[in-house]
């Protein structure tokens, strides 16, 4: 990468006495691109924001924070070209909208004649009528209006880098979405670079430009959303983006396309991966909709099939859920496979609890697990 | 009926009668009230229009004559100095307590033992607090003889018995009321209003004048009153401290009521100073009520 990044932490350590919040956090953001930062509560992913808003330093020798280039660890927030979009909105309550939105424009020492006129095109920015909503009180506005007037109050400062706390987290599914797609929009028209916080996967995968999915402190994986989606390093990156199956069994002997594992529900092939050796453990993810399902000696040739029972069948509209019991040594092993719904009404699928029936894959549909 | 359905029955009547509850739920207060409040208070101010009589008490008439006296340059002096002592006491009290009350609130680990410190005065009985005053300030009291023994000053420093005595008492006393409710309002402001002003570009006097000092103003304006109020009747203080060289209205009043045994003046006087305090009381509701309409979230 030859441009500056924007923003680059490198080893970025922080902790609050005995807590370790973040551990070693590597990464680069690019101009103009939506970055998230997905995570279980507790994660690390706040303090991270955090650091990157200025509301927290590094360790001493804790690595660095810089942005475009700068190192910025003792820079206070009102000395970095950042705006942000609070959990809560953080609207100060007794200021009205249109007062929300001048608040930084004035501390910047804008010119009081440029200042309603920033407004006013914040406001339109983020669909919100000035006639209408300019001299209310945030108390006087719905969840919607308030997440609309905490976006326009950042955006007229026009940053460089709009950092985003959980900003949708507060307002129902439908405005979610739309919010989702216009945030997605604003990012590409004014090419700011977006840092967005998320416990949401579903949010994280459908906005994303690249994803730094977190874990206990540190970055378990970053990589676009196909990316993460579709070959998670670890158990916790396939367990907490989509849903997943998960098979293990020890390495047996390599041939030429991969390795045979021979695990406690039957043989499977895996292809070739670096963190695989003789003889040693091998954990892979396999995702519902990558496997398929097959009367028993009817898998087609060449894929890896383990023979079970059909405990149950969930309807879910879009796709159905078969779930089918793989016997194990000691106990069951539960895999779910998605069907396409191709109308249970007129043409349904022909499995039914107790059914015998085997789970077939392709090999090349593994994903090889780091942690084994 | 048995006892049981008896008492389902007055409940199912309470339950639809909720007005009736609340009006037996205010009764013993209001009950209280009015026997050992309103009452004494009706009979003070129809004594305030009545002829005073010659051994004390007061004879059946009416007159405006005890009103009238305030008309009086001596009265009006002391009403006025009642104002200014007062207004005085809660501006010291107002920038005195607004840092106390800011720490306090932002504590976190000392917070308990900080707000026991602020009540702790009121364990001992305001008399007994003034009079340790006086031990403090006297020529021979502990400030002095500190003073004279560190050879800071050879003579003492009169400070006992002068309106500087005086107003030390009043905001001592005080103080108190002041912190607690500017406590109460600063404790409840989100701190993500003072990080978001920060990432806006507010410095720390701009997010403290624009930020945190307006959404405090409940607080402020309550703290005010609550010290502006008793500031305005006190007598104590300034008998005990000032050595009633300096009359308040509050010892105007004491003074009728029992050496000079005219209760119609007394009660007059009564009077204009609860005019006066309701008159801060109506400043206090009207700020409340434009706080809230800005406020209200």
């Amino acid at each position: 990468m030859s441009e500056i990044p924007v923003v680059e932490f490198a080893g970025v350590h922080k902790t609050f006495g005995a807590y370790r919040a973040v551990v070693d956090i590597n990464f680069q953001i690019r101009k103009g691109e939506f970055f998230s930062i997905l995570g279980p509560s507790g994660c690390g992913k706040t303090t991270t924001l955090r650091l990157l808003a200025g509301f927290e330093e590094p360790d001493d020798n804790g690595g660095t924070v810089r942005i475009a280039g700068d190192v910025v660890n003792k820079k206070r927030p009102y000395e970095r070209n950042i705006a942000m979009v609070f959990q809560n909105y953080a609207l100060f309550p007794h200021l009205s909208v249109e007062r929300n939105i001048a608040f930084g424009l004035e501390m910047r020492k804008v010119s009081a004649a440029d200042i309603p006129g920033r407004v006013k095109k914040a406001m339109e920015m983020v669909r919100l009528d000035p006639g209408q909503f300019a001299r209310r009180m945030p108390a006087q506005l719905s969840g919607g209006q308030r997440q609309r007037v905490a976006l326009a109050r950042a955006l007229v400062l026009e940053p460089t880098i709009l950092l985003l706390d959980e900003p949708l987290g507060a307002i129902d599914l439908k405005l979610r979405k739309e919010m989702q797609l216009e945030l997605k929009q604003l990012n590409k028209s004014l090419g700011t670079t977006f840092v967005y916080v998320t416990h949401d996967q579903e949010e994280a995968l459908t906005m994303s430009d690249r994803i730094a999915v977190m874990d206990n402190a540190r970055v378990a994986q970053l990589g676009t959303p196909a990316e993460i989606y579709e070959c998670p390093r670890t158990r916790f990156v396939a367990k907490f983006i989509g849903e997943s199956n998960f098979f293990e069994g020890v390495a047996q002997s390599q041939g030429p396309d991969g390795w045979l594992v021979e695990g406690p529900g039957g043989e499977f092939e895996v292809p070739t991966h670096a963190a695989i050796t003789q003889g040693g453990k091998v954990a892979i993810a396999v995702r519902p909709e990558w496997l398929d399902i097959a009367a028993p000696g009817a898998a087609p040739p060449g894929e890896n099939a383990l023979r079970g029972t059909v405990s149950d069948v969930i309807y879910l509209g879009e796709t159905l859920h078969v779930l089918v019991a793989i016997p194990e040594g000691s106990g069951d092993r539960r895999v779910t496979v998605a069907v396409r719904n191709e109308g249970q009404l007129s043409r349904p699928i022909r499995w039914t609890k107790g059914d015998a029936a085997v789970v077939c894959w392709k090999p090349a549909d593994c994903q090889v697990l780091e942690d084994a | 009926m048995n006892p049981f359905a008896l008492r389902q029955a007055a409940l199912r009547w309470f339950h639809r009668h909720k007005e009736t509850q609340a009006w037996a739920l205010l009764a013993p207060g209001f009950g209280w009230l009015g026997v050992f409040f309103l009452a004494p208070l009706l009979i003070m101010f129809g004594y305030s229009f009545m002829p005073r009589g010659e051994y004390g008490g007061v004879e059946a008439g009416f007159t405006l004559e005890h009103y009238a006296r305030f008309a009086d340059p001596l009265y009006i002096k002391i009403l006025w100095r009642t104002l200014l002592d007062s207004t005085v006491c809660t501006l010291i009290c107002l920038v005195t307590g607004y840092p106390v009350a800011y720490v306090v609130a932002r504590a976190t680990k000392w917070r308990n033992f900080l707000m026991f410190l602020v009540i702790l005065p009121f364990w001992t009985s305001f008399l007994v607090r003034t009079f340790a005053m006086i031990f403090l300030l006297r020529d021979t009291g502990l400030v002095n003889t500190l003073l004279i023994n560190l050879g800071v000053i050879q003579e003492p420093i009169i400070m006992l018995y002068t309106p500087f005595a005086v107003m030390l008492g009043l905001v001592y006393g005080f103080v108190p009321f002041m912190v607690l409710p500017i406590y109460a309002s600063l404790e409840k402001l989100d701190l993500s209003l003072l990080e978001a002003a920060e990432v806006l570009g507010a410095r720390p006097a701009e997010r403290f004048f624009r930020i945190t000092l307006p959404l405090s103003m409940p607080g402020v304006v309550a703290g005010c009153l609550l010290v502006f109020i008793p500031a305005l009747g006190s007598f104590l203080t300034s008998d005990l401290l000032g050595g009633a060289k300096e009359i308040l209205i509050g010892n105007l009043v004491q003074n009728q009521f029992t050496t000079a045994r005219n209760w119609p003046f007394g009660s007059a006087a009564s009077f204009i100073v609860m005019a006066l305090v309701l008159l801060a009381v109506m400043i206090y509701l009207r700020a409340r009520d434009r706080g809230n309409e800005l406020g209200a979230q």
